[in-house]
């Protein structure tokens, strides 16, 4: 049997944190690089006897989020305690959702080697973190900061059959979050966690394989690089006539691959019931509602819009919508300048480049979109010449002055005024007397360019080029 | 019936250390419980909605404002064993 007789069958259950300023139970702070324990208090450490009080915006995100994804959001939903004992869970339990999530029933769309796929979300449900462990030989250290930051688990359906699938669906619903502003998608920080449900089963089968689950991959890359490395680790188990035993992986980026972290033996029993501590979360049609109406325009409408209003192309329209924050600038160019391709041009050549070298976001730009509209214009009115406006660019990126103000120091206005063209091409022709001569002669060709390059030379680069061209051709006849 | 091994599955998943006799004990008690509840969970509920909470008063929920009310120091004064500001436990890996 070959590898092709299997198929690979995928679910991602994506942590999204939600970046609201105070923990979901308690009023701590949710700062990423606070000291050890500084973002705690008697509730987040479960101290006996303290309440948990729900975060009214950890809702509203969920919601939020939920609507975006086109999933039914419930009116009513209940929080459940899910109990285990690890150290970094402070109470025995973790405050999850269990029967009645807040979220049910989304899809979410996206095109992976130009074929679009759509997977369906088969619940959001809001839960606590727990705190973060620190291994040492002997002992463990926990530090509970992260005890209680409200997170958003998106469980997707078992949709995706390939590593690529698989990469892309997390990138969509990062991309969604983010154009949300619900969470930063920070997967170093952890903001945004991928767990990945992996099994194969060969193809003439129904029923699904063991599955396996990979935690810790903190990258898209290693989402699809761990997914890989274990369809062909499944295979081969199969293939060898073992069996896949069920079990959480970790994925190693250092040696390209996954290990086993623990074995489920007896199917976790977490006993779940409903959270006495809280009043199940009721929500308002109304407030549903209004939510709904407040949604920003989310990435793949944007992309259909840009490539309709503006004509772009797909991979422009994916390349200025990656961002919310990079389409409101290109947005604000296009409107600044009216030459929706231009600012299409110039932000993904000129400008993303020097964003990537200097390591900067968009929106710590201080270059401004209605400044590049103005350069824009300022070519398309003939003020200056396509590559002079590189250098003002150049300039506008280092001093963040306006390119007018720019053109009007240096003196860069593009010289327009036949006269003082004709005076320069005489010039050139003059000084190049020979060279004139084996052109009218046909001794040598090609000799045109010269002229007009020496031309653009003498003018430093000002001169119209086309009525440089038009000047020259004149002059060459006579 | 709530049988002795049920009993000490349940201790194992609460980490509890009981006895042979608190089991047997435990074992007899647990099953009256929950016969009382086989016997209640014969009554006709259909079209009730089941119940998660008595008290159906209005939600209260916190604003998202930030109160930091306690320092690391003092979360962590009480803990057994510590570093520095973290708490120190028996090594799980």
């Amino acid at each position: 049997m070959s590898s092709n007789d299997f198929e690979a069958v995928i679910g991602i259950e994506i942590h999204v944190q939600l970046n609201t300023k105070s923990k979901i139970f308690s009023s701590d702070s949710t700062t990423f690089d606070s000291g050890d324990n500084e973002n705690t208090s008697p509730v987040s450490v479960g101290m006996p006897g303290t309440l948990p009080v729900l975060n009214k915006k950890a809702v509203e995100f969920a919601v939020k989020t939920g609507l975006a994804l086109g999933c039914n959001v419930s009116q009513k939903s209940v929080f459940a305690r899910k109990n285990y004992f690890y150290p970094d869970l402070p109470k025995g339990y973790q405050i999850s959702q269990h029967d009645k999530p807040i979220c049910e029933g989304g899809s979410v769309s996206f095109v992976v080697d130009g074929v679009k796929k759509t997977v369906s979300i088969t619940r959001a449900h809001m839960e606590e973190d727990a705190g973060k462990s620190l291994h040492h030989g002997d002992c463990t250290l926990i530090n509970y900061n992260r005890a209680g930051i409200p997170l958003l688990e998106v469980v997707s359906g078992p949709d995706m059959h390939s590593p690529a699938e698989a990469a892309q669906y997390c990138r969509t619903v990062r991309q969604i979050v983010r154009y949300l502003e619900v969470c930063d998608g920070n997967m170093e920080e952890g903001s945004l966690r991928c767990d990945c449900n992996v099994s194969v089963k060969r193809k003439n089968e129904s029923t699904l394989g063991t599955k396996v689950e990979i935690k810790n991959v903190n990258s898209f890359r290693f989402v699809e690089k761990a997914i890989e490395y274990e369809i062909e680790r499944q295979i081969e188990v199969l293939e060898r006539g073992e069996s896949i035993i069920q079990e959480t992986r970790l994925w190693d980026p250092d040696k390209n691959r996954t290990f086993t972290m623990r074995v489920k033996e007896d199917a976790q029993d977490y006993r779940y019931f409903p959270e006495p501590d809280l009043l199940p979360v009721t929500i308002t049609q109304e407030s549903i509602d209004k939510i709904r109406q407040h949604l920003p325009e989310l990435p793949a409408n944007r992309r259909e819009r840009f490539k309709s209003d503006f004509g772009l192309s797909d991979h422009d329209a994916d390349l200025l919508t990656s961002e919310r924050e990079i389409a409101d600038y290109f947005e604000e160019t296009a409107s600044a300048c009216k030459n929706a391709k231009a600012a299409a041009n110039w932000i993904m050549s000129e400008l993303l480049r020097e964003l990537n070298q200097g390591s900067k976001q968009i929106q710590e730009s201080s270059l401004k979109p209605s400044d590049l509209g103005a350069l824009i214009r300022l070519i398309d009115e003939g003020t200056i010449s396509g590559k002079i406006a590189k250098t003002v660019f150049q300039e506008m990126w280092v001093t963040g002055k306006s390119p007018q103000e720019i053109v009007k120091e240096k003196g860069l206005v593009q010289i327009t005024d036949p006269q003082v063209i004709e005076a320069l091409v005489e010039q050139v022709l003059n000084e190049n007397s020979q060279q004139v001569a084996a052109h009218k002669s046909g001794a040598k060709k090609n000799l045109f360019g010269y002229f007009v390059g020496a031309v653009m030379k003498a003018s430093k680069g000002q001169a119209n080029p086309d009525l440089v061209n038009k000047i020259i051709q004149e002059k060459l006849k006579s | 019936m709530i049988d002795k091994k049920t009993i000490q599955n349940i201790a194992k998943l609460a980490r509890l250390k009981i006895s042979e006799v608190e089991a047997d004990d435990y074992s007899q008690q647990l099953t009256q419980v929950m016969d009382y509840f086989e016997r209640i969970s014969k009554i006709d509920t259909s079209g009730v909605e089941p119940l998660v909470t008595p008290a159906e008063i209005e939600v209260h929920w916190r604003e998202d404002v930030v109160e930091q009310e306690h320092t690391a120091e003092d979360m962590v004064a009480n803990a057994p064993a510590r570093a520095g500001n973290l708490f120190k436990v028996p090594p799980v890996v």
